[in-house]
């Protein structure tokens, strides 16, 4: 990325930033009981909605084993799993949320940075 | 669950319980089908048929044994899956509305995916135990597992819980069949190195082209606990789903017939002493145009004319060719055709592999189930594989034909030079083996006929001279002159050369019956003057005699009447010395 590109990016996302101030996050996540992973995976995902989207989203906490007939139509296969509904694009994101950057990334809020774009 | 089939499977050795596939073949060579509660990998590269074959396992258990399941589908979606099994007759959608068979299609989009720490898969695991008790299924098919691989980082994780999956899928007495791509490599069978997880049952599916004639085949790599045939087994996808051809019979146990069917020739049946056998193998071989193809017509119209049926297989000539060539010799085959007796089966070797002809033979003949089969000619087979390639279908065919009873004719072209040793090397699997030759003499082709051999019959010894006339082939009378068998014009010219020869004899023996008679009547005559001369010896012998016994007589009167006249001694005295007397007499006289 030239040093041109980049400050179009970030020009680009400045102003998505502005566009998504009033955007509403609509979060799903889904966990496998109340295991370990699943209390760490809530706990970091409401900190980090609390931090980053207060105000303008909504997160449903699903027990798999509580509603394993909407697995096939969310597509999901991994515990925990973070389904963004709102706003699209649709994404996923797996594991038990203790990464706050590739959260950022994962949800559109922040575009990749050199660090996370090496794979 | 895995318990209890257990029990009403073995009788009495201790026997890993097994499920059966319902695939055609698939269970004869595993003897019994995959291992029953555990999990089976199907590997095999880009369209080896790993979808189908696991499909079909699937569809079988829900319809032929009554075990629902359900497939979980990573790479295809519901609704290509189900059109694409649709031509083999698999109605997934008809199955699914019958709670028998439940498809999932577990899609992962790598670029809307992002991994923010640990995770496992239970996700997974809920979603298939769901599937799993919504249709209270048996079966699961995971097709391709791997796909994970490329979906989900973090392989470490992913290894875990693809053992914890086989671990739960065993616990949950799944009989599961899991589909993995071949490995790059000939060393790893699976691409992710699966076949650690899954050590029960391993089959590997193969499509392989070679000589542009591409041949599938299945090998079963591992099954533990069990007796597995080890070979390469050609399978077939075919229009009934997967066909696989098992090895034939290793234990040569054929029902064996004494009776006899008809050659369709009224005398090589007397030769043969009363015809083929019933479910023997006959081998023609013979040179171009020795007329291999109408000998096996004759005995296929035979068949036919005796109410059985017969099926064809021409793999040089097209069914009408061979109808048209035939009504030339007296033999209406498009009669028996049209009464459904007869069956033409027309292919080009080289169409298909060696393979696929042998499971659509296999197919045909299941499906018609004839008494009789013909092949004409299983020389062009060489077309298509290595020689041994070719024998080992052959006899795989022949055990096949004759496990089932069926008679069956090859026949073969030999070359001039050799035609004891056919291209096709199979003469050891050969009950009777008639051997065509066209012999030539003073400017003529005519065709002999010879039995080479022919077990357990007694059978003639002759070469015979056979025409292809109007009528059908017809056995000449055998003419055999001075230690050779002659044929054509050259019989008739010897037979000819042996008129004038026997006339020439005959007039010899005449003349010499007659010098007989001369000389007998010579040597008559002679005895009668010799008889005439000894019977004059012994008349002159008598008068001699004669004459003597009247001298003495005429003596001994005379004597007497000097003694009288002379008075001298009384008669009495003179009787009794009359010898002396006499002598002195005659002394003194």
């Amino acid at each position: 990325m030239t040093e041109k590109d980049h400050q179009d990016s970030l020009a680009e996302f400045e102003e998505a930033l502005e566009r998504m101030a009033d955007q509403k996050f609509v979060l799903k996540l889904y966990v496998s009981g109340a295991t370990g992973r699943s209390s760490r995976a809530i706990e970091n995902i409401r900190g980090f909605c609390e931090e980053h989207l207060k105000g303008r989203y909504e997160l449903e906490v699903i027990d798999i084993y509580q509603h394993p007939e909407l697995l096939e139509k969310e597509q999901v296969i991994a515990a925990p799993t973070l389904i963004k509904q709102l706003p699209p694009p649709l994404r996923k994101l797996i594991g038990d949320m203790s990464d706050e950057e590739k959260i950022l990334v994962g949800l559109d809020i922040r575009p990749p940075e050199e660090s996370t774009e090496k794979e | 669950m895995a318990e209890k089939p257990a029990a009403d499977q073995e009788p009495s050795l201790p026997q890993l319980p097994k499920s059966p596939t319902g695939i055609s073949g698939f269970d004869q060579i595993t003897e019994g089908g995959v291992p029953r509660g555990r999990p089976t990998l199907v590997c095999g590269g880009p369209g080896s048929g790993k979808t189908l074959f696991s499909m079909e396992f699937l569809v079988k258990g829900a319809v032929e044994y009554g075990e629902p399941g359900v497939f979980v589908a990573f790479e295809e979606r519901p609704e290509e899956l189900t059109k694409n099994v649709a031509s083999l007759g698999f109605d997934l959608a008809d199955l699914a509305a019958r709670k028998k068979l439940l498809l999932d299609h577990v899609h992962i989009e790598r670029s809307e995916l992002e991994v923010t720490g640990e995770y496992d898969l239970e996700g997974f695991f809920v979603r298939l135990g769901y599937l799993i008790d919504s249709i209270g299924a048996k079966r699961i098919v995971i097709d391709t597992l791997e796909a994970l691989f490329a979906s989900l980082p973090n392989e470490a994780i992913l290894r875990a819980e693809l053992r914890r999956l086989f671990r739960w899928l065993k616990g949950r007495g799944m009989t599961a069949m899991i589909t993995a791509e071949r490995g790059l490599d000939e060393a790893t069978l699976t691409r992710h190195g699966l076949e650690e997880y899954v050590s029960d049952c391993v089959i590997l599916l193969d499509h392989r082209v070679s000589g542009q004639i591409s041949t599938r085949r299945l090998r079963i790599v591992k099954y533990r606990g069990s007796y597995h045939g080890t070979n390469e087994y050609p399978f077939l996808i075919e229009r009934q789903g997967i066909s696989i051809l098992p090895i034939s019979a290793v234990e040569l146990r054929h029902h064996v017939s004494t009776d006899r069917v008809s050659s369709g020739i009224s005398r090589l049946d007397t030769m043969l002493a009363g015809g083929y056998y019933r479910g023997s193998s006959i081998l023609i071989s013979g040179t171009a145009g020795s007329g291999k193809s109408s000998f096996a017509s004759s005995f296929a119209a035979a068949a036919c004319r005796s109410g059985e049926r017969c099926l064809y297989f021409a793999f040089e000539e097209s069914e009408p060719q061979i109808k048209r060539n035939m009504a030339a010799i007296g033999l209406d085959l498009g009669a028996w055709t049209g009464q459904g007796l007869l069956r033409f089966e027309a292919a080009r070797p080289t169409v298909y592999g060696l393979e696929m002809h042998l499971v659509r033979m296999h197919a045909a003949i299941e499906a018609f189930q004839p008494a009789a089969v013909v092949m004409d000619p299983i020389s062009n087979m060489t077309a298509m594989g290595n020689p041994r390639e070719v024998n080992a279908m052959l006899s795989r065919l022949i055990d096949f034909l004759k496990e089932k009873g069926i008679t069956s004719v090859f026949t073969t072209l030999a070359h001039p030079e050799s035609t004891e040793e056919t291209e096709v090397a199979i003469s050891s699997l050969i009950d009777t083996w008639l051997l065509l030759r066209t012999v030539e003499m003073s400017g003529e082709r005519n065709r002999t006929l010879f039995i080479l051999k022919s077990r357990g019959m007694a059978h003639s010894n002759q070469v015979r001279e056979f025409l292809i006339t109007d009528r059908g082939i017809e056995l000449t009378n055998v003419y055999i002159g001075e230690g050779l068998v002659f044929t054509g014009s050259a019989r008739e010219a010897q037979e000819a050369k042996d008129r004038a020869e026997a006339l020439a004899r005959r007039q010899e023996i005449e003349q010499r019956r007659r010098a007989h008679e001369r000389q007998r009547r010579l040597i008559e005559s002679q005895i009668a003057t010799l008889q005439t001369q000894l019977d004059q010896e012994e008349e002159d012998l008598k008068m001699a005699l004669a004459q003597m016994e009247l001298r003495d007589k005429a003596r001994s009167v005379s004597n007497r009447r000097q003694e009288e006249l002379r008075r001298a001694d009384a008669v009495d005295e003179r009787a009794g010395s009359t010898g002396r007397g006499r002598g002195k007499e005659k002394h003194h006289g």
